[in-house]
């Protein structure tokens, strides 16, 4: 089936959730790292000397996850996005220069900061969850043609 | 230890936790932020699990002295809000709310097959680059 599923999935939310945890509390407890993503792949990046080889391996463990749900749950990936690549494109160029600018995403900010907590995680995930629904919804309306 | 053993069984953990969750898929993401679809309340639910079980691993920190494989546990958080903070989480915003990939999900979704991830991590990578080149103390 090639139609994405919308339905709610609260039993695999929290055991994605737990895992999610796991591998943020790991890299905490293990190595003395926040491991917010946005982070890490502007670590790999910038190159420094010392600072760069574990930013890949955690890249190359996400990697290998993926390809194994693509071969063991192919349907847990979308096929079609709801808008046009240029759309994407911007999106990802906005989401660089944002993460950059604010120091972290939806795992450094959104759950290693909320957690933590830190007041500047916590202003700025409100910040994109707020900003995130009002574009979304707007969005929502135009491909929805309402 | 070897030194990638933790990054890597953290990685997989991270890309596990994400397609289990449902968060690799922007049309759920999106099925939460997009208030005028058929709302989806997953990505509140993988949140809070997450969150719950984080703020555990922060108070374990308090009582430990150091990582076992590592220097330091992290210096305690600023509390500095800068007009950057918020201009850059409300750009982060915007580019999440119109695909509803994340920086983590969409890495994820590389391998997948899907064209999309692909755009969106090609551009979010030259993004970042472009910004850290432009600001010197980022």
């Amino acid at each position: 089936m090639d139609i994405p599923m919308h339905d709610f999935t609260p039993i695999r939310a929290l055991v994605g959730g737990v895992l999610i945890a796991a591998s943020l509390a790991l890299m905490l407890i293990g190595t003395g790292r926040i491991a917010g993503l946005s982070g890490i792949f502007a670590g790999i990046l910038r190159g420094k000397a010392g600072d760069t080889a574990w930013r890949v391996w955690f890249v190359v463990g996400m990697l290998a996850a993926g390809l194994l749900f693509r071969v063991v749950e192919p349907q847990v990936f979308d096929h079609e996005a709801r808008v046009p690549l240029w759309a994407i494109a911007l999106s990802g160029a906005l989401v660089g220069i944002g993460t950059r600018a604010s120091n972290g995403c939806t795992s450094g900010h959104g759950l290693c900061g909320m957690s933590r907590p830190s007041k500047r995680s916590i202003v700025a995930t409100m910040v994109f969850f707020g900003v995130g629904v009002v574009t979304a919804t707007l969005v929502g309306h135009l491909v929805r043609g309402v | 230890m070897n030194r990638a053993t933790i990054p890597v069984i953290s990685g997989v953990l991270f890309g596990a936790g994400v397609c289990v969750s449902g968060m690799v898929r922007p049309s759920k993401v999106l099925g939460f932020l997009d208030l005028g679809g058929s709302w989806d309340a997953t990505l509140v639910f993988v949140m809070a699990s997450a969150l719950v079980l984080h703020a555990l691993a922060w108070r374990l920190v308090k009582k430990l002295t150091g990582p076992r494989f590592g220097t330091a546990f992290p210096p305690p958080a600023s509390s500095k809000i800068e007009a950057k903070l918020v201009a850059g989480a409300a750009l982060f915003g915007v580019g999440w709310g119109i695909s509803g990939y994340c920086p983590g999900p969409a890495v994820v979704s590389v391998l997948s097959g899907s064209t999309a991830s692909f755009v969106f991590v090609a551009t979010m990578l030259a993004g970042m680059l472009a910004f850290d080149r432009t600001n010197a103390d980022g």
